[in-house]
């Protein structure tokens, strides 16, 4: 399957600070990518780049099958970097209107993404009057506006209350859904794990992993807390690998055999007073993967 | 092309501070054109503020013939700074807000999206010029039959090369606006430097080369304030001695109009190769 964003080797130099350092990155078509990392990680730049609004350093990059920026690429993609920045003194119509007229779009597209992002009642109202979620939806309307075959989306839920997050984590996910590859770059790791395919990790401007969530996450584990924990994690290491998570003990291993854990622990006098399989979160991942990352730097 | 200009044309049409900015240069060219002489005309010679001026001279320079002077007689300094200001609220605006990357990301080429901005503002002076000639002549058809003036008017070819001469001397410090605009990133900056420099700077060089380096003269004729006073002065039927400020026969009519149409391709390729080259970030 040909990708549709390929990167390789991409670095961008603002004089001696060094955004992106030798990022490699493969989007595939239909996926929705996540693209993590703490803030300043160098993922605004990176997406700039994509876009063509600046030039890269050095490095191979491939949107689309095309060049960054060239007019053919970006009239197939739609993006939204950074915070939504629209005319403040036009209504929303407006400002669709005449991105409408720059990309060449029909005024019934105008209407759907309207529609299609709940803002069609307020569309003649003006921008500047907008609360910051109705601005972020402003935002994704104007992606959609060319009805693209890659959207890239720069930290979509910023500043979202809770119900707008999860009304955008569900546009998003639609997006997936209806065939678009979606590129979302987050520092919000739940929101990452709930909506994307694949996920790469930037830190200090480098790639640290990339993956499909489900690898990422790896194997289940048994979390288990019990009293005394040095003889039961002892007795634990027969089952599988075992490593202390704040005051539990964690086990790899099969979840059938999670009652066979319990009677051995209790029949050695061991008080169990928590057991239960548990996923790692793509959060615990990142941390280790970006706090392994600042070692080595370190 | 056509998209981006009807983009660039809705943002204008749609922008309180065009009009406001379109307001005042219509209001100032009346009350200097028309409200103050006609006020002084009406009180007579005694009226300190008419110098000595026959009060039929005064209503002359009102009548339909004199239209063009009193359009763009105040063009080279209190318009041309509004231009300016123009300009930079316009090309300036889209960093300051943001909006940049936004239509940057959209199908045109950066070149394609300068180039209908330019086009769209060189529309829009055409309207400012256009505009303010109608206010003029009507002005001036009232006052010729309140007074039983003449209401000759100039030629066609007068009055187009008047007000193509005016459009031009507003599009040089337009283009000066945005120029300055793009280099900073900006609004403030550009509005605060280009003001400066048409209602100061150039005025205090020609005063100082003048009576003190009367040798580098030949540099403030290269000026576009100076230029553009020349302009108007050319197409218009001002004599040196009742030419507002900034109007004057420093260099001949084709010379001013070859420097200040050099002025325009010069503002408008540094706008154009910086914005192709620049990162936005």
């Amino acid at each position: 399957m040909d990708a549709l964003v390929e990167i390789s080797g991409l670095t961008k130099r603002y004089g001696d600070t060094l955004a992106v350092d030798g990022v490699d990155l493969t989007v595939l078509p239909g996926e929705v990518y996540g693209f993590l990392g703490p803030n300043g990680a160098g993922k605004t730049t990176t997406l700039r780049i994509l876009t063509g609004l600046i030039a890269p350093t050095s490095g191979d990059v491939r949107v689309l099958g095309g060049k960054p920026g060239q007019a053919d690429v970006l009239g197939r993609t739609g993006s939204m970097i950074e915070s939504p920045a629209f005319y403040p003194y036009l209504s929303g119509l407006d400002n669709l209107r005449l991105l409408a007229e720059y990309a060449g779009v029909s005024r019934r597209r105008i209407d759907e993404v309207l529609e299609l992002v709940d803002l069609a009642d307020r569309a003649q109202d003006r921008f500047s009057t907008y609360s910051l979620g109705m601005k972020q939806r402003l935002g994704v309307a104007a992606a959609l506006l060319k009805d693209p075959e890659l959207v890239i989306l720069d930290e979509p839920t910023n500043g979202l209350d809770p119900v707008g997050m999860r009304d955008m984590r569900r546009l998003i996910r639609e997006l997936g859904t209806g065939g678009r590859t979606v590129v979302l770059s987050s520092h919000l790791l739940g929101e990452v794990q709930q909506i994307c395919d694949r996920v790469g990790i930037i830190n200090s401007g480098r790639m640290v992993a990339e993956h499909n969530v489900e690898e990422l996450r790896g194997e289940q584990e048994l979390v288990v807390r019990a009293d005394p924990k040095d003889r039961a994690q002892a007795i634990l290491t027969r089952f599988g690998n075992v490593h202390q998570y704040d005051d539990t003990l964690r086990v790899t291993v099969d979840p059938a055999r999670a009652a066979e854990v319990n009677s051995v622990l209790v029949g050695a006098g061991i008080a169990v007073s928590e057991l239960h399989m548990t996923e790692r979160a793509l959060e615990d991942i990142f941390f280790e993967l970006t706090t392994e990352e600042k070692a080595d730097v370190g | 092309m056509l998209g981006s200009y009807r983009a660039e044309m809705l943002k204008l049409r749609k922008r309180s501070a065009v009009w406001v900015l379109f307001g005042a240069g219509l209001v100032l060219s009346l009350i200097f054109g028309y409200l103050l002489p006609y006020l002084s005309y009406t009180t007579g010679d005694e009226n300190p503020s008419t110098g000595g001026v026959p009060r039929a001279e005064v209503l002359r320079g009102m009548l339909p013939e004199r239209v063009i002077d009193n359009t763009i007689g105040g063009y080279p300094i209190f318009a041309g700074a509004l231009a300016l200001v123009l300009g930079a609220i316009v090309i300036g605006g889209e960093y300051t807000w943001g909006t940049l990357k936004t239509i940057l990301t959209q199908r045109p080429r950066r070149g394609t999206i300068l180039g209908a901005q330019f086009l769209a503002l060189g529309t829009m002076i055409a309207l400012w010029v256009l505009g303010i000639f109608i206010a003029c002549a009507l002005c001036s058809v009232g006052i010729a039959a309140a007074e039983s003036g003449s209401m000759t008017w100039p030629s066609i070819g007068t009055l187009a090369q008047g007000l193509t001469g005016g459009w031009l001397v507003l599009m040089t410090w337009c283009l000066a606006g945005a120029v300055l605009a793009v280099a900073f990133r900006n609004v403030a900056l550009p509005i605060g430097l280009g003001v400066v420099w048409i209602l100061g700077i150039e005025t205090l060089l020609a005063g100082v080369v003048s009576s003190l380096l009367p040798g580098l003269k030949w540099l403030t004729n290269t000026l576009p304030g100076t230029n553009a006073g020349s302009l108007v002065f050319s197409v218009t039927g001002m004599g040196s001695s009742d030419a507002p400020p900034g109007v004057r026969d420093a260099v001949g009519g084709g010379r001013a109009l070859l420097t200040l149409f050099a002025y325009c391709a010069v503002f408008a390729a540094l706008s154009l190769w910086t914005t192709r080259r620049r990162d936005v970030t």
